[in-house]
């Protein structure tokens, strides 16, 4: 056996496997939750066919969408065409790497030095995150643009718009998580969120910064192109906007960036605000049940708020990016700032 | 940019077509195309006994059909002279049905305007209050879309029985589900952001667009032919006619709340007024078919099966137009009879082809977005607008 691969090494490739597996996996228990809980605040069912209460239905969609004809329209740009999904799904995937879900394992002693449960702890894991959830947007322009129709360009150009509105906001709302925790590392945020004040009150940055965790959750919605802000394809307007021409795998491949994008918004939320892994009741190692209850509640505010509120419109999004979440964010970072100056 | 909305979009209400010219999201000019579900029911109308007109016409405005017949049936009546013998039964059967029936094409109208505007759910709640009224068209006729159930000279038969009951549970029902609906949209702020001062049309340009119904009452015009020319005994129920002032979608979207408000007062009255068991038909057998019993025991009845099955009634010549307000305004049937038992021309007057023509004035200058909102404010039928 050569001697680089140790068991660390295979740990890490083990685990990399296994992180972009659950993101997947995930994405298709999202699809199935977002149907389940629709269909109950819609007063339905909702799937409960295939597998138990309809567990097995996103796996039978994805079946579908293979066996179908992979259409690429006669205008299209044929290259961009079929790379714009790949783009969506590769940043999609690729933004989740930095985020720390656990603390460490040994895996019962066998792994020295142990494993930390992320696949790797950049020292700037928050901008990271930051950078390739916005490449994202780079798939949805480019399929809008090289599918050579009308409805697909306008849901592009929604989305580009749509991005420059809420990008700063959502910056800056992340620069006074930052500053509060001294480190652009996703890790350390999480682990000075460890403690309670006064043995009650975990000391999450969601109690130091509420505005914060809002204008980051708006913004989040609106990065990850969830209704109220579902512009780029608003079905009732743009038909399917920048995903109009596309069919089989390749719409399966944003419609799987879109849930994926959810949950590493979600996800880095929970890390930055929610206190990560850290939770009561649970030893260290099974932090990651915590990691995965307060996500869930995340995404499940998701589609809760999808199936509850009308559009906006999206000139009107940029209107409350501009005018209310980019001042919030600004004062809401000067106090931050001031009160740690002041503070220490 | 150039583009062509319609006939096949998700939220044209069927095969409306809008040539829209775009600059960025703004609309700097709109065309509105119409035809594309026209099924020369006029025409086909023509080759038809008058009773047998009735399942054609209803299939006009296919989310209020029964105010279609209504229509058809007030006129056809007046122009036959027996508007006056009609039982008050059967007038306060046909107001009931009139005003469940108005309630049910707001409800579509609702949930299709919502979900357009993209409040995906209450579509849903509006559809599922709706089932019931559909399950109250089955009852009478067995037929839940297009029941046929009002006839000339009176109704098909007798109320089903059970009806009051049924009629009454979804009376008691339904306000507080309205409710539920204003909660998720009256206050909410996107619905407000969506729907205050998009697609405003002036009183003057309503008038000249000779826009009926809610679109007309949403700026101020507080005409309802209930109310201007009442029928079928309207002058005894208590309703109000709600109005708004400013003339955009979401005055529009309060008008046509409170009038599903108002029609459940005056169902509510109506079926207060009517009899389970009583004349359903003016018993005059020369237009209505005799009863099973008389036709298989007398001479006379026999015959006059025969004749009202084989050929109709005549209705004498001339021409009659009596307007009833309809879900989307007023809607009426301008028949013209050269004395045979087949009608010799009908018009029909769609309410929501004068809308169709008002659509461009109310989106030019808008978003696209916002055409969507105002599509779904005009409350289009095409089937009634291409007829």
């Amino acid at each position: 056996m050569p001697a680089f691969i140790t068991p660390t090494v295979i740990a890490h490739l083990v685990l990399i496997f296994a992180v972009m597996n659950m993101l997947v996996l995930s994405s298709a228990f999202m699809v199935w939750m977002e149907r389940k809980v629709c269909a109950y605040i819609q007063d339905r069912l909702g799937p409960n066919r295939v597998g138990f209460e309809g567990l097995l239905q996103p796996f039978a969609d994805v079946f579908k969408l293979l066996l179908k004809e992979e259409l690429v329209p006669k205008a299209a740009d044929k290259l961009l065409f079929l790379l714009a999904p790949i783009i969506s799904v590769a940043a999609a995937l690729t933004a989740f790497s930095v985020v720390p879900f656990g603390t460490q394992i040994t895996l019962f002693g066998l792994l020295d030095p142990p494993l930390r449960l992320e696949v790797t702890d950049v020292n700037v894991g928050i901008l990271v995150v930051f950078a390739i959830t916005s490449m994202g947007v780079y798939g949805i322009v480019l399929a809008g643009w090289s599918s050579n129709s009308k409805y697909s360009l306008l849901g592009g150009l929604r989305s580009s718009a749509q991005m420059i509105s809420y990008e700063i906001s959502y910056g800056l709302a992340l620069a006074a998580v930052v500053m509060l925790a001294g480190s652009l590392s996703l890790r350390e945020v999480v682990m000075n969120q460890s403690g309670y004040w006064w043995h009650l009150i975990p000391r999450w940055y969601l109690f130091l910064q509420p505005l914060g965790f809002l204008i980051f959750f708006t913004a989040g919605v609106a990065e990850t192109n969830r209704a109220p802000f579902d512009f780029p394809e608003a079905e009732q307007e743009l038909v399917a906007g920048y995903h109009t021409e596309y069919s089989s795998m390749s719409f399966g491949l944003f419609f799987l960036a879109e849930y994926v994008n959810m949950v590493t918004v979600s996800a880095v939320a929970t890390s930055l605000y929610l206190g990560g892994w850290l939770g009561p009741f649970l030893p260290d190692w099974l932090g990651w049940i915590w990691f995965l209850i307060k996500t869930l509640a995340l995404l499940f505010f998701y589609v809760w708020m999808r199936w509850t509120l009308p559009r906006y419109r999206y000139d009107q999004l940029m209107e409350f990016g501009w005018k209310y979440l980019l001042p919030v964010a600004i004062v809401n970072l000067i106090v931050t700032a001031a009160l740690v100056i002041w503070l220490g | 940019m150039t583009v062509n909305m319609g006939p096949q979009h998700p939220s044209t209400h069927g095969v409306l077509r809008l040539i829209l010219e775009l600059s960025g999201e703004t609309v700097i000019s709109a065309d509105a195309t119409i035809g594309f579900l026209h099924t020369g029911i006029e025409k086909t109308a023509e080759q038809k006994k008058w009773q047998q007109v009735i399942p054609l016409v209803e299939r006009m405005d296919y989310l209020g059909p029964q105010s279609n017949s209504l229509g058809f049936i007030l006129s056809v009546e007046r122009l036959m002279g027996i508007e006056s013998k009609i039982p008050e039964r059967v007038r306060h059967i046909r107001v009931l049905i009139a005003e469940l029936q108005r309630i049910s094409s707001h409800l579509v109208w609702l949930g299709t305007h919502a979900l357009e505007i993209g409040a995906v759910s209450v579509m849903m709640y509006c559809f599922r209050e709706r089932e019931l009224l559909l399950n109250v068209n089955e009852m009478l006729a067995g037929f839940r879309m297009f029941p046929s159930y009002l006839r000339i000279g009176g109704l098909r038969e007798d109320l089903p029985p059970d009806f009051h009951e049924t009629v009454d549970a979804f009376l008691e029902r339904f306000p507080s589900k309205l409710t539920e609906y204003e909660n998720l949209l009256t206050k909410n702020q996107i619905w407000m952001k969506r729907t205050r001062g998009v697609g405003v049309l002036s009183k003057e340009d309503t008038i000249a667009y000779s826009l009926v119904g809610p679109l007309a009452r949403a700026v101020g015009i507080s005409y309802d032919v209930r109310r201007a020319f009442p029928y079928l005994g309207y002058e005894t129920y208590e309703f109000d006619v709600p109005t708004r002032t400013h003339g955009d979608v979401y005055d529009r979207y309060l008008v046509r709340i409170e009038e599903m408000r108002q029609s459940v007062r005056i169902a509510k009255q109506a079926l207060q007024r009517i009899t389970p068991r009583g004349v359903f038909d003016i018993q005059d057998y020369r237009i209505v078919p005799p009863p099973k019993d008389k036709v298989y025991t007398e001479m006379e009845g026999l015959i006059q099966h025969f004749l009202i099955y084989s050929q109709g009634f005549t209705v004498p010549p001339g021409e009659a137009y009596v307007p009833i307000e309809g879900p989307r305004g007023e809607h009426g049937f301008y028949i013209v009879s050269d004395g045979s038992n087949r009608p010799y021309r009908i018009k029909s007057r769609p309410p929501g082809l004068y809308a169709c023509q008002a659509v461009p004035k109310m989106i030019e200058g808008g978003m696209i977005a916002d055409v969507i909102a105002v599509i779904g404010s005009t409350d289009v039928v095409m089937g009634d607008v291409d007829r």
